[in-house]
């Protein structure tokens, strides 16, 4: 892998998480409304509010905040929780385990179930299959995926119940672990009950926050596909009497996944964007969820380091998107 | 088959044609139609005060359950109140900031993305620029840090949806303007000596128009989604308006012993929203062979 590539991009991130970080700490302070008001009990006297005010560096000047908050957050400390009476920190360290498992199961999903249509879809060309792949592609996209979660806990969870349909495990298990990544963590444990447990609760999110980005994929997949099958080595691989399975899995498929890839990256940060509201849907205790409260809290430290957690995952995503293109496309590569 | 008005002349009739044989457009526009007029009718259509609450009826079950009180034809709330008044009411609510919002995001989209097309060098180059930074800003970021920054309610949900999307509009309006700027008509327009203003508004707007209609459906769609989304969570319009979003948030609460009352405004939210992609995606076919792609 290009060492030179990596550092690059890592060196480039750091402006862009700098403009970030100015941005939202300038937008959440010209608010009118008070942060304070949302925590002090009512009665309390001036003396207190003010009191207060100093303790969260509220009395100062905009710049003055940003340069004391970026001073911290330099040391790893992102400032105290207003609602949660938290360090930020720990509280988003403690969450982000859940939202990345979920949405790296999302993410398996969408990729397998992608594949599957656009093989499907590209085989059966002009023929009756074809067709149904198209109109549920269609149909999927247009839904989204917090719509569907929804749909999900009415359908498996309360008509025909049988999965759970709210939080990320079973509250009467003990589970003792040494990471927040339970699943991969009881996986690594061959403690396969445990497991299967953290599934049922994951795989409806999951699915439901895969669906939409398996329409896309399979979408883009499927025109890439179409578009190589015509292709020279493919039709030379035809002529020597392959079947159409192997003319599109071991041949056109490696030409086809480069463009997708290419174009997937931006709707993988949807797929992280969609974790707000579908783990606010299904109670999952994830940085989304948590993201929700913190704004109906006005909780202007949370919200902050939140945003800058978002932000981070969305500029490694589009490394690792990157880094697959460049490994997936010897002309990058090489380059 | 309506090709045939069409590969002749892109003129007016051709249009029509095109649009009248699209299933989608008559299908998806029929759909949004019937949805416009209930929200227009809303206060007249809805058979009770969305507001009433009658607390011995709650959770009365819809007509066709067992259970159910006459005159409540899709059941009552937990709080006694009557599902189908406020559903009714909800569409309302859907599509004002379907309409406000798409149009709001459009106008502006709209101005920046043809005065980048058309005016080119230091204006293309900033505005260019521009929507480069707003794209990589995630949606999601930029609408969380908006409604903490704007607070809740119907304003922020329609500033948030025009301060985003508006991108979406100027993206494809620019490219477009760069095409129609080589026509012949822009240079006629030129050498009789129009302004350019004049010429952008006067002449090449009206043909981005049906392109700009294609984008306003399609924006109708994510707002509506959007709208829905932010009163899930509570922070759109104030409690006391029904919103979909809203009654959805309702319903999961009493999923166990209401599970109808989730159902409908769902089934509101998938119908709407498809029916405006279909009627997007009537038009775009219908009105392609016009913008000669």
């Amino acid at each position: 892998m290009p060492i030179g590539f990596l550092v690059n991009r890592l060196v480039l991130a750091i402006p862009t998480l700098f403009g970030v970080s100015v941005v939202v700490f300038v937008l959440l302070r010209v608010v009118p409304g008070d942060p304070i008001a949302m925590m002090i009990p009512p009665g309390a006297g001036q003396e207190d509010i003010d009191r207060l005010r100093v303790l969260y560096g509220l009395d100062r000047s905009i710049p003055e905040q940003y340069g004391i908050w970026l001073g911290q957050a330099l040391t790893g400390d992102f400032g105290t929780s207003i609602s949660l009476r938290s360090d930020v920190l720990g509280l988003v360290l403690q969450r982000l385990p859940a939202t990345l498992e979920l949405a790296a199961l999302a993410l398996l999903i969408a990729g397998a179930l992608a594949t599957g249509l656009a093989v499907l879809g590209t085989a059966s060309r002009g023929r009756w299959p074809e067709a149904v792949v198209d109109g549920v592609t269609g149909t999927v996209q247009a839904i989204p995926d917090f719509v569907w979660g929804l749909l999900f806990i009415l359908a498996l969870g309360v008509l025909m119940p049988v999965l759970p349909i709210s939080g990320r495990f079973d509250p009467r298990i003990e589970i003792d672990f040494a990471t927040g990544f339970y699943l991969i963590e009881s996986l690594a444990r061959f403690d396969l009950d445990t497991a299967a447990m953290l599934l049922r609760h994951a795989i409806l999110p999951a699915v439901a926050l895969a669906l939409p980005l398996t329409a896309v994929l399979a979408r883009l997949l499927k025109s890439s596909l179409s578009e190589a099958m015509t292709q020279d080595y493919v039709q030379v691989a035809k002529v020597r009497g392959f079947g159409p399975g192997r003319l599109i899995v071991r041949e056109a498929m490696r030409n086809a996944l480069i463009p997708t890839v290419a174009l997937s990256s931006v709707q993988v940060t949807f797929l992280i964007g969609g974790t707000v509201l579908v783990e606010r849907i299904f109670s999952y205790p994830g940085i989304g969820n948590m993201a929700i409260g913190a704004v109906i809290n006005r909780d202007l430290p949370l919200i902050q380091g939140l945003v800058l957690t978002f932000a981070v995952l969305f500029i490694a995503i589009n490394l690792v998107a990157d880094l697959t293109y460049a490994a997936l496309n010897p002309r990058v590569r090489r380059g | 088959m309506a090709e045939l008005g069409i590969d002749r002349l892109p003129g007016r009739q051709g249009v029509w044609v095109a649009l009248c044989g699209n299933a989608r457009v008559w299908g998806g526009g029929g759909v949004v139609g019937l949805f416009a007029l209930i929200a227009l009718f809303a206060p007249v259509l809805a058979p009770q005060d969305p507001l009433w609450q009658d607390l011995m009826l709650y959770q009365m079950p819809p007509a066709w359950l067992p259970g159910s009180e006459p005159g409540y034809w899709l059941g009552t709330d937990s709080l006694g109140r009557d599902l189908l008044s406020r559903l009714i009411h909800g569409t309302q609510v859907a599509l004002i900031v379907a309409v406000v919002a798409a149009g709001a995001a459009g106008a502006l989209g709209v101005l920046l993305g043809l005065m980048a097309g058309y005016f080119g060098g230091w204006v293309d180059a900033l505005i260019s620029r521009l929507i480069d930074v707003w794209v990589a800003f995630p949606p999601v970021l930029l609408s969380i840090v908006l409604v903490a920054v704007l607070g809740a309610g119907l304003h922020s949900v329609i500033i948030a949806i025009a301060v985003i999307d508006w991108t979406r509009f100027a993206r494809v309006v620019r490219a477009e303007v760069l095409v129609q700027k080589e026509q012949d008509y822009v240079a006629s327009a030129v050498t009789i000596g129009l302004g350019r203003w004049r010429i952008l508004f006067g002449e090449v707007l009206p043909n981005v128009a049906p392109l700009v209609l294609v984008l306003f459906t399609m924006e109708m769609a994510i707002a509506v989604i959007v709208e829905t989304i932010l009163s899930f969570v509570g922070l759109s319009v104030a409690s006391d308006r029904p919103t979909w979003g809203g009654m959805i948030a309702e319903g999961r609460q009493v999923i166990y012993e209401a599970p109808w009352m989730m159902l409908m405004p769902i089934g509101c939210l998938i119908a709407l929203v498809l029916a405006l992609n279909a009627l997007g995606d009537g038009l775009k076919t219908a009105l392609d062979p016009v913008l000669r792609r």
